[in-house]
């Protein structure tokens, strides 16, 4: 029997690398990846909890989180290919147009 | 049962007039502006006129109602209208000579520009002036007061393009703002000790208090503060100095404004106020010795003047001395008396005057003139009267007013005679400068041949014609050429109604039918002590000292008579004369003709330091250094702080994550400490 | 104890993939790494009978999501990635906060939860019952999802789409 601090702790493990990599990542589609690891591990925390808790609503908010985040994947590559036409590059440092 | 006379329309009429005329007036042509303001400024004559028709058979005070005004608590101030004898007197001396100037106007200002509007400001005066004579209480009457202040300064600075005008209209209304303060800070303590403005709650309620013979009472402060604002409206010591400046106007301006109607607003306030300068013996003593004074300064600045109309300013100052004297031995009804005739022969001097301007061209320094008298008839004959008027040489009108004024002053409890002899005095020097400006005026050789094209350019201070695209004003030589031309018969016709009035005007003194007349205004409410009850409006006092009054009356006269014959030897006879008389009194001479400095001494003490202080102290060190500094240092404070911040944002991507990251992270601590505790 | 194994063993192969993730340098590598982890967590929600979710992470996250991140990857053609200088608020502030928070998550969530155990595949996790959940106690949401992917199909078309200018004189050539 699993405790359920277990899947806890995974799922901190998970989102922590994603935030890393969200923050040490210089090119725009691996910063995406990260992003996706987070709610990933997001997922993981729901579907402990909805376990532990015999409530189903945990999976459902599951299914939600991955529509979202299949809309938010679908968006952000078209933005990342419109932003890739203008610049030509895929790496965020140069995508910096929007300082002072 | 009191008949609605609907009195409201008389001062309503020519604010119709002056709104029809300043809308619209830039459209119309010169005669539809002429036959506007005339038509409402007659309008007003008739119904004042049809009003004192009505009067007999009216109670008095007659108050009318237009309109509530103010209501705050238990104090009460009403658009409404009190109309008594002396408010009667006042209406019709304003419509009469209002309407006639209008008259005059039409043919003065023919050729200047600006037309429309100087009927408009002259018809708004009129409606100003009416509401001051007509209000029922003190803060309409306040009204009335500064609106005729407002058009008074508009007239004045009528051509505004000049320089000297300009100044002239704004020092007028800044000198009779001091005066206004004075009538302010009084209106204030009337309302706090007495709850009222209201002349026919405010009077009944003074009535009973005894007179303050020792020290500065209440009433005495109210009557000296008003005396004070009565000071600058009619331009006596120490506010005197705007009405000289104010001739920078046009003649008809200076006949209307300076001498037959603002100017004697202080001395119908002081009338009208009667009731507490009766009970405060202080204050009347202050208005008699500053009439008196005034009187006599005035007049000897006079005989120095070389402008025609400066000295008849200096004139009407003088001549309003007199009216304050008056009032302040208790004789109110002389001095309205006084008031009256004196708008009908200053007036008329005013407007001769500038008939006699306007036949030599724009030309005002009388030692230009000269030989008129065969020229200009008409205008000679009527300056005459009005001149003999002032002179007070019976029986034209001047005499009967002024005498009475000397008699008052003589016999009356207030008064002593020291103010006699000093108003002798100063009606011999009245006689004198006047004659001596009659003589110069018509008789004699015409000096201003050759004169003619540079005087436009000398004396362009002195208020010629602005515009004036007359051909005849660079013609040299009027000689026998026919140029100096009588005025036409539009201005003709005033100087005449004038100059009969100057005649019989004085005749209603005759048995006191004037001061019986106004008896029951000054009547109510004067303290009831045995002298007071004597010396105003009963008979008793003139047949008993008849033998005295006699003799004073005598006295003036000869005095008129001294002044003309010495006007006569100086100017006539031998005009070598009063070059040798201003050598040998060289530093006297200079101080009369340059006014006694007080204009200099003024701005000195004044206008200087307050100019100094208000640029050093109020300009640079507040508005500069401490307003302007600290909207400025605001504005750089966060201009520094922006610049500081910015750097936040750098368009580096990571870096807003990091700060993303960060804040995220220092959100989950506090919450886990807040959940922890 | 067969749970406990299987948990650990796959719970191992997520973790891997992530720090993979992290340390690749070409992101297709990274998104490879990416559908390793899926994979993985598939096999977890299993493991806690969540058999409807598991299906849907295969079919949907790692089937069609990450197969889009690929698609894009392979388009843009990126190669490895650069060594540019990066920011130093991230490095500073971004790396320690981000490490104390989630160790603080981490910690409050074992606190609370306790050590209780959760039982393997006890859920009646059938898609039936989610269903039922689904379109009726969570009816809105669902709605409101169809609506945001709807527009996100929009928004993607538009952004992705080729410039106008370079449509219309394509048209004229």
């Amino acid at each position: 029997m699993v405790p359920l601090s277990y899947y806890l702790v995974l799922s901190a493990i998970l989102f922590t690398c994603g935030v890393t990599g969200f923050l040490i990542k210089r090119n725009i589609i691996s910063i995406f990846l990260s992003i996706e690891l987070m709610l990933n591990g997001v997922n993981l925390s729901f579907v402990a909890f909805a376990a532990q808790w015999k409530a189903l609503s945990g999976q459902v908010f599951v299914f939600f989180v991955m529509v979202v985040a299949a809309a938010e994947a679908a968006v952000g590559l078209a933005i990342i290919i419109a932003v890739f036409r203008t610049r030509e590059t895929l790496n965020v440092d140069r995508v910096n147009l929007l300082k002072l | 049962m009191t008949p609605n006379l609907h009195v409201w329309l008389i001062p309503l009429l020519p604010l119709i007039g002056a709104a029809l005329n300043g809308l619209l007036g830039k459209r119309f042509t010169r005669q539809t502006v002429a036959a506007v303001a005339l038509f409402f400024s007659g309008a007003a004559f008739a119904m004042a006129s049809w009003v004192a028709v009505q009067f007999p058979s009216l109670t008095t005070p007659y108050e009318e109602t237009l309109a509530q005004w103010i209501r705050a608590g238990s104090f009460r101030a009403d658009f409404a209208f009190y109309l008594d004898q002396l408010s009667l007197v006042m209406l019709l001396v304003v419509t009469g000579v209002g309407f006639l100037i209008h008259i005059y106007s039409v043919g003065y200002m023919a050729e200047e520009g600006g037309f429309y509007r100087f009927f408009s400001y002259l018809n708004l005066f009129m409606f100003f002036m009416l509401t001051l004579v007509l209000a029922n209480n003190y803060l309409l009457m306040f009204i009335g007061w500064e609106g005729v202040g407002l058009a008074s300064y508009l007239l004045i600075g009528f051509w505004f393009t000049r320089d000297s005008a300009a100044s002239a209209g704004k020092k007028a209304f800044i000198v009779n703002r001091v005066g206004d303060f004075g009538f302010l800070i009084a209106l204030f303590l009337l309302i706090k000790h007495f709850g009222s403005l209201n002349f026919a709650q405010l009077f009944p309620t003074i009535s009973p208090m005894s007179p303050e013979t020792q020290g500065v009472g209440l009433l005495t402060s109210i009557a000296l503060l008003l005396t004070l604002g009565a000071c600058g409206k009619s331009a006596q010591i120490p506010l005197y100095v705007w009405l000289p400046d104010a001739m920078e106007g046009p003649t008809p301006v200076s006949a209307l404004i300076h001498a037959a109607t603002m100017v004697t607003a202080g001395v119908y306030m002081i009338a009208r106020s009667h009731v507490i300068f009766d009970r405060a013996p202080g204050a009347l003593t202050a208005v008699a010795i500053i009439g008196t004074l005034t009187a006599l300064f005035a007049a000897t600045i006079g005989i120095a003047q070389t402008d025609i109309k400066k000295v008849l300013a200096y004139s009407t100052i003088s001549q309003l001395g007199y009216m304050f004297l008056g009032c302040g031995v208790a004789a109110y009804s002389a001095g309205i008396f006084h008031l009256m005739t004196h708008a009908f022969f200053k007036g008329l001097l005013f407007l001769a005057a500038g008939s006699v301007i306007h036949a030599v061209g724009g030309e005002q320094d009388m030692r230009k003139m000269g030989g008129l008298r065969t020229k200009i008839p008409w205008t000679f004959w009527t300056m005459t009267a009005a001149t003999v008027a002032i002179a007070g040489i019976p029986p034209f009108a001047g005499f009967f007013s002024k005498d009475e004024i000397l008699w008052q002053a003589y016999s009356s409890p207030q008064g002593s005679w020291i103010y006699w002899l000093i108003g002798v005095i100063t009606a011999f020097i009245t006689s004198f400068y006047m004659f001596r400006l009659w003589f110069l005026t018509f008789f004699g050789e015409y000096r201003g041949a050759v004169a003619d094209e540079h005087s436009q350019a000398e004396h362009a201070g002195h208020g010629t014609h602005m515009g004036h695209n007359d051909p005849r004003a660079g013609t040299p030589a009027p000689h026998g050429h026919g140029v100096i031309h009588e005025s036409p018969k539009v201005m003709l016709v005033p100087l005449v109604i004038l100059a009969v009035l100057s005649v019989i005007g004085g005749w209603v003194g005759y048995h006191n039918i004037f001061e019986n007349f106004l008896a029951p205004v000054f009547r109510s409410g004067v303290a009831l002590s045995a002298e007071a009850a004597q010396a105003v409006g009963s008979t008793q006092p003139r047949t008993e000292a008849g033998s005295t009054e006699s003799l004073l009356m005598g006295i003036s006269i000869a005095a008129a008579l001294a002044g003309f014959l010495l006007a006569w030897l100086l100017y006539h006879r031998r005009p070598e004369l009063p070059k040798r008389i201003a050598l040998a009194l060289n530093g006297l001479y200079e101080a009369v003709l340059n006014k006694y400095y007080v204009d200099e001494l003024y701005a000195t003490l004044f206008v200087k330091p307050l100019i100094n202080g208000s640029s050093r102290l109020l300009w640079q060190g507040i508005d500069q250094h401490v307003i302007d500094a600290t909207v400025d240092n605001g504005a750089e404070g966060a201009r520094h702080i922006s610049d500081t911040v910015r750097h936040m944002q750098s368009g580096n991507i990571r870096s807003y994550a990091g700060w993303v990251a960060a804040g995220a992270a220092a959100i989950i601590v506090y919450m886990v400490w807040i959940g922890v505790r | 104890m067969i749970h406990l194994i299987l948990f650990s063993v796959f719970g191992i192969v997520c973790v891997a993939g992530a720090v993979n993730l992290l340390v690749q340098r070409h992101p297709i590598n990274s998104a490879l790494s990416l559908v390793v982890v899926m994979g993985s967590l598939a096999a977890e929600y299993m493991l806690l009978g969540a058999e409807f979710v598991a299906a849907i992470q295969v079919i949907v996250y790692a089937g069609a999501v990450m197969v889009l991140f690929i698609f894009v990857i392979m388009l843009l053609n990126a190669g490895e990635e650069e060594q540019t200088r990066g920011s130093r608020v991230a490095q500073l502030f971004g790396i320690p906060g981000m490490l104390i928070g989630s160790a603080l998550v981490a910690w409050v969530l074992v606190e609370r939860s306790g050590t209780q155990a959760v039982p393997a595949g006890a859920l009646p996790g059938p898609p039936k019952t989610i269903g039922w959940l689904l379109f009726h106690d969570y009816l809105l949401p669902f709605e409101i999802t169809s609506v945001l992917v709807l527009i996100a199909i929009m928004g993607a078309v538009v952004l992705a789409s080729p410039p106008r200018a370079v449509q219309q004189s394509k048209k004229e050539s």
